[in-house]
């Protein structure tokens, strides 16, 4: 048994009382959702809350619901609903594929969107799915709400813009037609985190060439997405010659590090090879899902 | 997974007749885990029982310049913090380990490697005990490291052992067997020779349950009781006699159910030593148990062997010769367990399967800023590091000729006829028929087929690997007068009582730990006496209760438990015909027995079973002189002999040319351990040793940086293979009984584990063909196969 430093625990009943919560304990709380990283941190004391704020009880933040041309999905939803969801799987196949590798069904069950997003790791897949697709995060305060981008709600490793006293509750996705996403990952073991991975969304006019593209990377240090080979796609129709090239230009705009996960040539050959993968997959789907 | 009708093609399993006995039957010991009611370490609650918590080192060399308890003890809970220096006192600072060396209890001059315990502190609770550690002020002086073995005998090098006097290296031991002139002089001759580094790095056997214990010193009569995470509980009572001083008479040495062992719970680690002398400075029981961190950092890892090999064979694929040259990293204190002879283990059966010319090893062992221990997870003393050498190099020697790995392997076997076979380093091979266990294998997997597939995928561009492994085991130990441990010979004891109803007790010097010797020891007295299963009690794991005896590792129980059990059942069996012979009044030359049963010769009706010969016996019959009023027995069981169960095996693996990811697609383990007792146990055993292969071979290992920070500290980081990495085992079996075991049995617990990682590695080498490697080390992660298909792979360590 591994033993965290002392800590206080309370339990959220709505997200107005976790926000209350939250200001009372001050800067040593923290909100605990999933908890399947922040336990594990406490644990080996990387992380020493004072007090435990639980939102396990907000069941108003798990919901998937369609709002006209966005998805609209609560920040407590659970990755196997998620994994689970025909919905999601038909407007957005690059959230399934990626929560087809994230960890195992019993972490799956408890851990959340809004916790992964909220964590920051570098090597976090939901991260660079937001990110790909776009989305938008909703925070709120004890003054209200604000709408941030992926852009803006990603600080850097481990760090969002939410504030102390604030709490993601929303991430709305936009909905375009002709549409196509993917994800993939190379994994040490089922359940170790990413060595790379890779994700695209691809979007086509309707003479099929491509309207909008975003590729975004996990855990070999980018930023943001790939927006080199972005531009290089814009308004071409998809090809083999063109996915080799973004391959390419993946590979250059990533920064990773060797650790025991690989060397980083191998990371960046990985950067090329994924990318190739989910363009070649998100493409496919956009056009199938054009002729649909 | 191929099951077979054992009943029907084996008949050492027992006919169809023979209903009572060996054969498939559900464990004994299941219902009590599966309904959460096995009783573990962490679950034993004793009267006033504290807690406690080891500080561990953050360094992996340095000097101990001073340490500072005040503020933990003076924190709420806090009842004692313990440091070297009192232990220095009590003269337990240092403790003998397994191998004739000593290793500190706690630091008192220096530290040796990251996660050595530096304080204890005994507290009310686990809490309060852990936060206390963080109150102990600790100034350390830090040495520069050994971190690689490779330079540990450097003449530069940092000297580890200063508390060793006169010591001015890092060296431990040279150790040789086999004839190397003779060895060199076929290798001179030979057509072919073929040398390659090959490195075993270090592993972890990472048991479900971390090591721990519960001291209990009761002062006014002296009286020691410990409950200990224990593959040994005599050995580790007579340890503890020597060691604390205490009369082992006041000794009792309890393991209760055991979370797996894999020979992490063979050696005494630091931390049982202090919760018995917790228990003795506070007048109360102690417990303490590692967490996981602590167990992977700080317990006996595995192998850590860089291997040069070498083999010599003529061009038409005769192989004629083996030599080695082995630099062996045991750590900061040379604490593995092995016969007292062998400080290599066995690892001199590195001659594998093979009717060799000449073969020769040689061992060098180091120090290393690194966790001590070496012998574990199942690696029936450095078999594991023996098969793995063999069976690569025959593999590259395949390549290398361009000839089948299976028939090369075929070509070479050593002879059913030729059995006892004397090999070139001093083994006697108990039996053997290689041949038909390979045939078997390659026709379970469609060998011929696969390759085939094989072809059409490369052509393709499809990376598609099959790789072969041909394994002998030695395992068993051993016989008293070659094999002991600190002095005591490798024997083992059991007793057998029947009761006057007819139901019996076995009581073992052995202890499961999850091998199920609760239903096969039961099975071997059934088989014997001819009562069920269900009517024997097995007990085992506590001194107090059975019979002295050295534990269970190496895969000896059944070898050596199980031949004590099958006698100690004979011992009974015929006082019960002195017995029934009186019960009969007849001579006891007149009966006849079969299972369960003694009867009159011509006239099977008249008869007494064996419940009738008890009740008789406690009862009052008449019983003939020198036989006592009970159906009782003991014996000690010292081996003639190791067993040398055998094993082929065939691993096909799909690797991604893009990812370098290895998805291991089917494999097909056909073993031999002689008699089969329980079918379903042997195949739960080789289940979860494929599954420690396949863990080894694609992503285990203990890596460490350059100033000794151990990077495998969590299950985060040292990865261990979980079902999506592992495909359904399809196993099957031969059947060639031991001649000198009593009912012709062999171990089995660990074949597995040593069988699979060379079938594992020589699939991906194979898959990787292309590519024109011959060789890369373990473990296979994605990002090594990439390095070795860019044609640069890399040693791990």
């Amino acid at each position: 048994m591994q033993i965290p430093a002392p800590f206080d625990y309370a339990r959220a009943s709505s997200v107005d009382d976790a926000l209350a919560l939250l200001e009372r304990h001050g800067p040593e709380s923290l909100i605990v959702a999933g908890g399947h990283s922040l336990l594990p941190m406490m644990k080996l004391r990387l992380a020493r809350p004072e007090w435990l704020i639980d939102i396990n009880d907000l069941f108003e933040l798990d919901f998937i619901v369609r709002d006209g041309d966005r998805l609209r999905v609560g920040a407590m939803t659970r990755h196997t609903t998620l994994f689970e969801s025909d919905e999601v799987r038909r407007l957005f196949p690059i959230i399934t594929d990626a929560e087809r590798t994230i960890a195992d069904p019993v972490v799956r069950n408890r851990g959340t969107i809004g916790g992964s997003l909220c964590q920051a790791d570098p090597a976090e897949d939901l991260s660079t799915v937001c990110i790909v697709l776009g989305a938008e995060a909703v925070i709120r305060g004890t003054a209200g709400e604000r709408v941030v981008s992926m852009a803006e709600f990603h600080v850097g490793p481990y760090e969002t813009s939410v504030a102390h006293n604030e709490l993601l509750v929303e991430v709305r996705l936009p909905i375009r037609p002709r549409s196509g996403s993917a994800y993939e990952k190379v994994e040490r073991r089922v359940g170790d985190w990413a060595v790379a991975a890779a994700g695209a969304s691809v979007s086509l006019a309707e003479d099929g060439t491509i309207d909008h593209v975003a590729i975004g990377l996990t855990a070999i240090g980018l930023d943001g997405t790939v927006t080199e080979a972005e531009a290089m796609l814009h308004g071409k129709a998809p090809s083999e010659e063109l996915f080799v090239e973004a391959g390419r230009l993946a590979a250059l705009a990533c920064d990773p590090l060797a650790d025991q996960r690989g060397a980083i040539d191998y990371k960046r050959h990985l950067a090329d090879e994924l990318t190739r993968r989910v363009l070649r997959r998100a493409s496919s789907r956009a056009a199938e899902a054009q002729e649909g | 997974m191929t099951i077979t009708d054992e009943r029907a093609s084996n008949p050492a399993a027992g006919g169809a007749d023979r209903p009572i006995g060996y054969g498939r039957i559900q464990r004994k010991e299941d219902p009590r885990f599966i309904r959460g009611k096995g009783n573990y370490i962490d679950d034993i609650v004793l009267p006033g029982m504290l807690h406690s918590a080891i500080l561990r080192a953050p360094v992996a060399h340095a000097t101990l310049v001073s340490i500072d308890t005040t503020r933990a003890l003076a924190h709420p809970g806090v009842v004692a913090v313990i440091t070297g220096k009192d232990l220095l006192g009590l003269k337990l600072a240092w403790a003998p380990t397994l191998s004739a060396d000593v290793q500190a209890v706690l630091v008192t001059d220096k530290v040796r490697f990251q996660g050595q315990e530096v304080a204890f502190v005994v507290a009310n609770d686990r809490y309060a005990a852990r936060d206390a550690l963080e109150l102990i002020d600790v100034e350390y002086d830090v040495l520069p490291p050994v971190i690689d073995a490779r330079k540990a005998l450097d003449p530069g090098a940092p000297v580890i052992r200063t508390d060793i006097e006169g010591k001015t290296d890092n060296h431990i031991f040279d150790w040789e067997a086999g004839d190397a002139a003779e060895t060199d002089a076929v290798f001179a001759s030979a057509d072919v020779v073929i040398s390659q580094e090959i490195v075993y790095p270090r592993v972890h056997p990472a048991p479900m349950e971390t090591c721990g214990a519960v001291a209990d010193y009761e002062p006014i009569e002296g009286h020691l009781t410990l409950y200990e995470t224990t593959q040994a509980p005599h050995a580790h009572r007579t340890l503890f006699a020597i060691v604390a001083g205490i009369p082992e008479h006041k000794i009792r040495i309890v393991s209760p159910d055991i979370g797996g062992g894999f020979g992490n719970k063979v050696g005494i680690y630091p931390g049982y030593i202090l919760a018995v002398v917790g228990s003795i400075v506070t007048g109360k029981p102690v417990k303490w148990v590692e967490d996981r961190s602590e167990n992977l950092m700080s317990t006996s890892f595995a192998r850590d062997y860089i291997m040069q090999g070498e083999i010599a064979a003529t061009k038409d694929g005769t192989i004629l010769a083996l030599r080695t040259n082995v630099l062996a990293d045991h750590g900061a204190f040379n604490a593995t367990a092995q016969p007292t002879k062998y400080p290599a283990g066995f690892f001199h059966i590195f001659t594998g399967s093979y009717d060799l010319k000449a073969a020769h090893c040689k061992v060098t062992g180091v120090y290393t800023n690194k966790a001590p221990g070496g012998v574990a997870y199942a690696c029936s003393f450095r078999v594991t590091e023996a098969v793995y050498l063999v069976e690569r190099l025959v593999d590259i020697l395949a390549r290398k000729l361009e000839m089948d790995p299976a028939e090369l392997r075929i070509k070479n076997f050593i002879q059913p006829e030729q059995f006892p076979y004397k090999n070139k380093t001093g083994w006697e091979y108990d039996s053997g028929n290689y041949e038909p266990a390979m045939r078997l294998s390659m026709q379970i997997a469609g060998y011929e087929e696969l390759r085939r597939e094989q072809k059409e995928k490369r052509e393709r561009g499809e990376l598609m690997g099959i790789g072969v492994s041909f394994f002998t085991e030695t395992v068993g130990a051993g016989p008293r007068k070659h094999m002991d441990i600190v002095g005591l010979g490798m024997a083992d004891g059991a007793e057998l009582r029947v009761h006057p109803t007819g139901k019996a007790v076995v009581r073992l010097s052995v202890q499961s730990q999850g091998q199920g010797h609760e239903t096969t020891f039961a099975q071997i007295v059934a088989e014997e006496l001819g009562i069920p299963p269900e009517d024997i009690d097995v007990v085992h794991g506590d001194t107090d209760q059975t019979p002295f005896g050295l534990g269970t590792y190496g895969s000896r129980s059944t070898p050596v438990s199980g031949a004590a059990v099958a006698l100690v059942a004979r011992k009974v069996r015929d006082k019960a015909r002195f017995i029934a012979a009186a019960m009969l009044e007849t001579r006891p030359e007149d009966l006849e027995w079969e299972k369960g049963r003694w009867f009159v010769k011509g006239d099977p009706s008249i008869g007494k079973t064996i419940a009738e010969i008890s009740m008789g016996a406690h009862g009052t019959v008449e019983l003939p002189e020198g036989i006592d009023g009970n159906l009782d027995a003991e014996v000690t069981y010292d081996p003639p002999n190791l067993t040398f169960p055998f094993g082929a095996y065939i691993c096909v693996v799909d690797i991604d040319p893009g990812t370098g990811h290895v998805k291991v697609r089917r494999f097909i383990a056909v073993d031999d351990c002689g008699t089969r007792i329980n079918p379903m146990i042997i195949e739960g055993q080789v289940h979860g040793g494929l599954t420690d292969g396949v863990g080894m071979a694609l992503m285990e290992i203990i890596q460490f940086d350059e100033d000794g920070n151990n990077l495998g500290g969590s299950f985060m980081d040292y990865l261990i293979p979980t079902a999506m990495e592992v495909p359904n085992w399809e196993t099957g079996f031969t059947v060639t009984p031991s001649p000198h075991h009593p009912i012709g049995a062999k171990g089995v617990g660990e074949s597995a584990t040593v069988g699979s990682p060379p079938a594992v590695v020589n699939a991906v080498v194979d898959a990787l063909a292309p590519f024109g490697v011959v060789h890369m080390d373990m473990p296979c992660t994605p990002g090594r196969v990439w390095e070795a298909m860019q044609g640069r792979p890399r040693p791990p360590i």
